[in-house]
């Protein structure tokens, strides 16, 4: 199941959705908002996406993901729009028969999240702003 | 003949040309690559940026892709999700 969503992520329920009799294990990773980078104070997150680009890159990821590890389910959300501290900016959840798999499933998925799909995120600093890794 | 197309953009893009999208004149046959320069040309605050990608119908595309205006085009600089 993959989501790009403006409303909070239901962890409980990406949980009862990732569970099955066959999965013996289900890894989670949460991206959450942190209140400062490299010790600037952050004051909310403005996340944006090329909606239908983002949806089918992280399709990709899933699928390369699934040929890699047996995946029983997996699940990939992420928001958009404006994100206060704490808040869930993304959420992988990913199931297996067994941990070593769904912990390097995981790990490869928000691994290539991060590079290849068209989401920006723009840090609001008490005292300015900026898009993350625009520049050099 | 010459036409134009149509380029989204987005994030810091977006902000520094105050558009979320922009009509940018191109000659019939012309590829990605020929697109990029004429945005570096009419747009040269977009010269800070550290990459600059460009998306065809949703999917990355190579310089050498040849554009025709019923493409989606899209400008992707650099992503930053998660």
């Amino acid at each position: 199941m993959i989501a790009l969503t403006s409303d909070p992520i239901d962890v409980p329920a990406a949980l009862r959705f990732l569970q099955s009799e066959q999965a013996g294990a289900i890894d989670f990773f949460l991206g959450v908002v942190r209140d400062n980078t490299q010790e600037r104070p952050v004051d909310r997150l403005e996340y944006e996406a090329y909606d239908r680009m983002a949806i089918s890159e992280m399709q990709k990821i899933a699928d390369v993901a699934q040929q890699q590890w047996p995946i029983l389910r997996y699940t990939i959300i992420h928001r958009k729009g404006t994100l206060q501290i704490g808040d869930i900016a993304v959420l992988i959840g990913v199931a297996t028969p067994h941990r070593a798999a769904a912990f390097e499933a995981c790990r490869y998925i928000i691994d290539t999240i991060k590079q290849t799909v068209p989401i920006w995120k723009k840090e609001v600093f008490t005292d300015g702003e900026s898009w993350v890794n625009a520049h050099p | 003949m010459n036409s134009s197309i149509s380029v989204l953009l987005f994030g810091i893009t977006r902000d520094l040309t105050g558009q979320s999208a922009v009509s940018v004149p191109l000659a019939e046959g012309a590829s990605v690559g020929d697109l990029l320069t004429q945005i570096h040309q009419k747009y040269p605050a977009l010269a800070g940026i550290r990459s600059l990608l460009i998306a065809v119908n949703g999917e990355y595309a190579e310089s050498e892709q040849v554009l025709t205006r019923h493409d989606e085009v899209a400008l992707i600089p650099p992503v930053s999700g998660g």
